[in-house]
């Protein structure tokens, strides 16, 4: 077969995207489907867990644990509002920024993580482990730190995407279509948190 | 091959024209959903009932992120079925409730083993 023969489009063979998306775009949906069943899947493990556990504990005060929660809320969804105008930036073709805008997204993850961490260390401190709680069932610890640990890790791995894509997208060597994938996966980051706070978070308030 | 490029130059690709009004309107409408879920937690309510609420709530949210901010509403309508379609498929057939696990814990006529049978 000659080399012209391979580039010659074969009957019954696509030649155009599947929905007009570009493969890289497609890849990136493709795994946040993925993603968002293994989430779903440690949701619902954790709420039969919960069900099944008449010792449950709901050991959440408003002060500190639901303000730090509202306030990691807040700082995420900001997080993606800045994501969104630096991909639109990108779009417009403003590369300052548009990595202007993806630094202020990735410095509101690590932020993020912090609080996050922080929330962690004060648990830790209070006696809850991945084994044991002081409260009741030891399967609390567990699930708590085993989704808000996976919820970390997705956020930790976005803001070394967003910082590695967006310092190469400001030399020029990558494009807008580039940082819109990240930026998706940023968002999807977004979307998982605002499940697992009403159910990892606000069911365990105390009242 | 190794030369060839994975994306075309000449694919086309959704155009994202919505004003930056409408983005900030979303996220403020996110942002309120957020805080509804706070309310939410300290009502008077029965955990069954709150977790209900909570949830079509959280839903309401990630239908926003999802249709704006990840902008699958610009998309073509065959790209949006396909990721609503089969996110929800996934979803719907790994749930526990379909299996013997949910059976089992509702205690459903034939769920719990009988004494003195093998099964």
């Amino acid at each position: 077969m000659s080399h012209a023969d391979m580039a010659m489009p074969h009957p019954g063979v696509m030649t155009e995207p599947a929905f007009s998306v570009p493969a890289r775009k497609m890849a990136i949906w493709l795994f946040i489907i993925a993603d968002a069943a293994t989430f779903a899947a440690c949701l619902v493990a954790y709420g039969f867990l919960r069900n099944g556990n008449p010792s449950w504990p709901t050991p959440f005060k408003f002060s500190p644990t639901v303000i730090n929660a509202m306030v990691m809320t807040f700082v995420l969804i900001t997080s993606s509002l800045t994501m969104l105008l630096g991909v639109r930036a990108a779009k417009a073709g403003d590369r300052a920024a548009a990595f202007r805008f993806t630094l202020i997204t990735a410095a509101a993850g690590i932020l993020f993580a912090l609080l996050h961490l922080r929330e962690w260390m004060a648990m830790i401190h209070e006696g809850v482990t991945l084994f044991h709680n002081p409260w009741g069932t030891g399967l609390f610890g567990a699930s708590f730190f085993s989704i808000t640990g996976l919820h970390l890790t997705h956020v930790v791995g976005g803001v070394v995407a967003l910082l590695v894509v967006g310092a190469r997208y400001k030399s020029g060597r990558l494009n807008a279509d580039h940082l819109e994938v990240a930026g998706l996966y940023w968002h999807f980051v977004d979307l998982v948190w605002m499940f697992v706070v009403p159910f990892v978070y606000l069911l365990n308030v105390a009242h | 091959m190794a030369d060839a490029p994975d994306v075309l130059g000449t694919e086309p690709a959704a155009q994202y024209t919505d004003s930056l009004g409408k983005y900030i309107v979303i996220y403020l409408c996110i942002l309120a959903l957020a805080g509804v879920q706070f309310v939410f937690a300290y009502s008077g309510v029965h955990a069954g009932g709150r977790f209900a609420r909570m949830f079509l709530v959280a839903l309401a949210e990630g239908g926003l992120a999802l249709l704006f901010f990840m902008h699958l509403w610009a998309e073509k309508r065959g790209f949006l079925l396909f990721v609503l379609i089969f996110t929800g498929f996934v979803l719907a057939a790994m749930q526990y409730s379909w299996t013997d696990s949910y059976r089992m814990e509702r205690g459903v006529p034939g769920a719990q083993p009988q004494i003195g049978t093998v099964r």
